[in-house]
């Protein structure tokens, strides 16, 4: 296959969800069964992916293949010098291992929804919003610039919107719609503004451009402080899209969506995309920037995960599971653990869907119950999805054999590793604590689940396992979950050729200076750069390589030993009862009241900045009332009392003057009249009069 | 004996002129007001005979004198047949009752 047909197979792979959005919006309402081919459209391009993705891994591993077009001249912009922004698509292993995972979790989402969704009131329009999700999530993967980035980041903001609220009937879904939306706000600000302080910097959105002026030494506002900010502030975005802290609060009441959405939402398309900008911007990221990336992604991995201990939702639970997932994977990005944290990306997508899937066909067959102290025993009714459930839930708690098990060991080798050679414990001390914590909570709800005895009856009564539509997703999901797809050996991740020969870490083209000590190139500035267009691999350094190698044994017996331990506590506290759960949590009520109530993180929020906002409107309402109010009445007051006094002059002065006129005319009238008696006699007595007074005067 | 001189003439033809103003004034039939305009008509006569016999004017005088006399006959015709319109229109010819030109 050439690069151009790679190309138009990648546009192809772009479009075709979008004309499925299309044709499946235009005609859902006259032909009922358009559905199908919104699905047919997805498959289409789920094949295209498999074709792309083998492609360029077999004949084209180490050759990116860009396509650009110039879409917009503006000729020379004042103050902006020379403006054309290019578009243009960007195929690189990344990008096809990326689509490859979101086509086949849109795919398999599609397939699963047939059914989940049957009987719904919009239930063509729903298929639309699948394909309009996996259109902007594609435009994301495949795009080489900035501002389609952009572009497509707004698209899936929207397009989450539509679908967290797509039960909009319910309020509390349209709700959390909104939410999600306008959470999502506050981190594109800081993404937008990055944006635009690489645009003026550099006229330009391309990556690739951006990072070889970067690497020849040209900063934003010629400090590398501003490439440490622009860094931070591109990071924002992801901060919203991926649900880190402090904007994680969406994440959770997104759950009011249809149970596929969130598989979609948080596997394949949204939260994936916030991990994906880091991995795009990742060589241009500082020292300073991936340290603030470090934490974040820490406390992120942190706090959804005390949270998710107590909660009792399905969907709660793993919504927070996502979360602390995703914190894991900011984490290993912020240590340098590159390949790891993608890795983890494509792994936890696949067992994290699986689990959305699962937890979809346990509230299918459990009639809308979402509440897993009423579940219990489903064991035995589900066979199937208790299986796959049972391997998504070793794969997210690290347990050997599974794709899980891989990727996180990996960062917490990563984090171990930066921890011996920078002196930041801190990373990897709370990552083995959240992993113990992610195995103690994934079986706490594994076993009220599925374990046990029923607790309510009637619903367990009804409860029968879903049919093949759902359950080929989740097969297929599990098969993706074991090891023997990314490596050989299931200890050693490495010797696969995922991330031996496919993800490679891209060379920093930070200036030395401003990079962790172990991320400082040996090798001359422009050889680095050389080494950037050629693809191929780049460790940092010697010492970086051994301490790695020396973490791998001590991080991997240390998350073996943790998970197995909260698999125990987990087991010993709902399967065998060995502690009393009720008690324990009373003994340390403050702690499980902070824990139940999510950290009070709503409540905080409502009170600082909805409350802030309305204590703001109503001091502008009383400024507006008083003093603005206040302004327009003494103008209006200070216009009545010149009206009142112009008034009064027009009364007495200007009028006085007409009617004094007319007053004066009137009186000279009236004397006058007295000679117009209309009677000869008295005209000719005054014609002789005034002759006679005549001729005394002109005598 | 005195001489009558040019005053004594002018002197009656003041007073004719006078008693025609008067009547004309004074009076309230309209007839009477056309006789008084002929006692000025005939004042104004005797001025111009007066003259013309004491100046030195050769018959001008009588001939004007003439011209008014002839004129007065015509004036009384035309006069005397506006009244009789006055009175066929107001029914009177009473002049003080007669203040239409007023309005």
């Amino acid at each position: 296959m050439t690069e151009p047909m790679m190309i138009n197979l990648a546009l192809a792979i772009l479009f075709l969800p979008l004309l499925g959005f299309l044709v499946t919006l235009l005609f859902g309402k006259r032909i009922k069964s358009i559905y199908t081919f919104e699905i047919a459209i997805i498959i289409l391009a789920f094949v295209g992916a498999v074709v792309l993705l083998f492609t360029k891994l077999s004949y084209y591993q180490n050759t990116d293949i860009v396509s650009q077009v110039s879409w917009i001249n503006l000729g020379n912009v004042p103050l902006l010098g020379n403006t054309t922004i290019d578009i243009g698509i960007l195929i690189d292993n990344i990008s096809v291992l990326m689509i490859f995972v979101v086509t086949l979790i849109s795919m398999l989402v599609h397939i699963f929804s047939i059914v989940y969704m049957e009987g719904d009131r919009l239930y063509n329009r729903y298929f639309a919003y699948l394909g309009i999700f996996t259109f902007s999530m594609t435009g994301i993967v495949f795009t080489h610039n900035m501002l389609m980035m952009y572009i497509f980041w707004e698209l899936v903001g929207l397009s989450s919107y539509l679908l967290i609220g797509f039960w909009y009937e319910k309020k509390s879904a349209s709700d959390a719609g909104k939410k999600a939306f306008i959470v999502n706000r506050v981190g594109d600000l800081g993404m937008l503004s990055g944006i635009l302080l690489l645009y003026t910097t550099y006229h330009t959105f391309t990556f690739s451009q951006i990072f070889s002026q970067i690497a020849a030494g040209h900063f934003p506002l010629n400090s590398e402080f501003w490439l440490t900010v622009t860094g931070i502030l591109l990071f924002c975005g992801a901060i919203g899209k991926s649900a880190q802290f402090p904007l994680h609060v969406w994440l959770p009441d997104a759950m009011e969506g249809p149970t596929p959405v969130s598989a979609l939402i948080h596997a394949a398309t949204m939260v994936a995309a916030g991990v994906y900008l880091v991995v795009r911007i990742f060589p241009l990221l500082t020292s300073g920037a991936l340290m603030f990336i470090a934490v974040i992604g820490m406390l992120s991995a942190f706090i959804p995960a005390t949270i998710a201990l107590t909660q009792n939702d399905i969907k709660k639970v793993l919504a927070y599971s996502t979360i602390s997932q995703l914190g894991y994977m900011v984490m290993g990005l912020g240590v340098g653990a590159y390949k790891f944290a993608f890795f983890h990306l494509i792994t936890h997508a696949f067992f994290k869907a699986l689990l959305f899937l699962g937890s979809g066909s346990v509230i299918h067959a459990m009639h809308h119950e979402q509440d897993i102290t009423k579940m219990g025993g489903l064991r035995k009714k589900m066979p199937i999805t208790y299986a796959t459930f049972l391997i998504a839930s070793l794969a997210i708690s690290g347990i050997p054999l599974t794709s899980g098990f891989l990727s996180k060991d990996g960062i917490l080798q990563g984090s171990f590793a930066f921890g011996s050679l920078t002196g930041y414990w801190i990373f990897a001390f709370v990552g083995f604590l959240v992993a113990m914590m992610t195995a103690f909570y994934m079986f706490r709800l594994l076993i009220l689940t599925f374990h046990g005895e029923p607790r309510d009856h009637h619903k367990y009564e009804h409860a029968h396992e879903s049919p093949f539509t759902m359950a080929m997703p989740l097969a297929v999901l599990a098969v993706l979950s074991i090891f023997i797809w990314y490596t050989p050996n299931p200890f050693n991740p490495e010797q696969g050729a995922i991330l031996s020969n496919w993800i490679k870490t891209p060379q920093l083209v930070t200036p030395q200076d401003s990079r962790f000590n172990f991320m400082k190139s040996e090798l001359p500035a422009n050889v680095a750069v050389q080494q950037v267009t050629q693809n191929s691999e780049v460790m940092y350094s010697e010492s970086y390589t051994q301490a790695l190698e020396g973490a791998h044994i001590p991080s991997l017996l240390l998350s073996l030993t943790l998970a197995g331990l909260g698999i125990l506590i987990a087991f010993s506290f709902y399967q065998w009862k060995k502690v009393d759960v009720d008690k324990l949590a009373d003994s340390i009520k403050p702690l499980y009241k902070l824990s139940y109530n999510k950290w009070y993180f709503d409540e905080i929020y409502g009170a600082v900045f909805v409350g802030g906002t309305l204590l703001l409107s109503r001091a502008l309402a009383w400024f507006d009332q008083y003093i603005v109010d206040g302004i327009v009445n003494g103008a209006a007051t200070v216009t009545r009392a010149v009206s009142r006094f112009s008034g009064k002059f027009d009364n007495v002065v200007v009028d006085g003057m007409v009617n004094g006129t007319a007053y004066v005319s009137g009186f000279i009238g009236l004397i006058f009249r007295r000679f117009q008696t209309g009677k000869v006699q008295t005209y000719i007595v005054l014609v002789v009069f005034s002759l006679v007074i005549l001729l005394f005067i002109f005598k | 004996m005195i001489q009558v001189g040019l005053n004594h003439f002018l002197v009656v033809s003041t007073a004719l002129f006078a008693l025609g103003i008067l009547g004309i004034v004074t009076r309230k039939n309209a007839v009477m007001v056309l006789m008084g305009i002929e006692l000025i008509l005939n004042s104004a006569n005797i001025n111009f005979i007066a003259f013309a016999k004491f100046g030195n004017f050769g018959f001008q005088g009588q001939a004007m004198a003439l011209f008014v006399i002839i004129l007065a006959a015509a004036e009384a015709a035309i006069a005397l047949a506006i009244v009789l319109n006055i009175y066929k229109t107001f029914s009177t010819v009473n002049v003080d009752e007669i203040d239409t030109l007023k309005d």
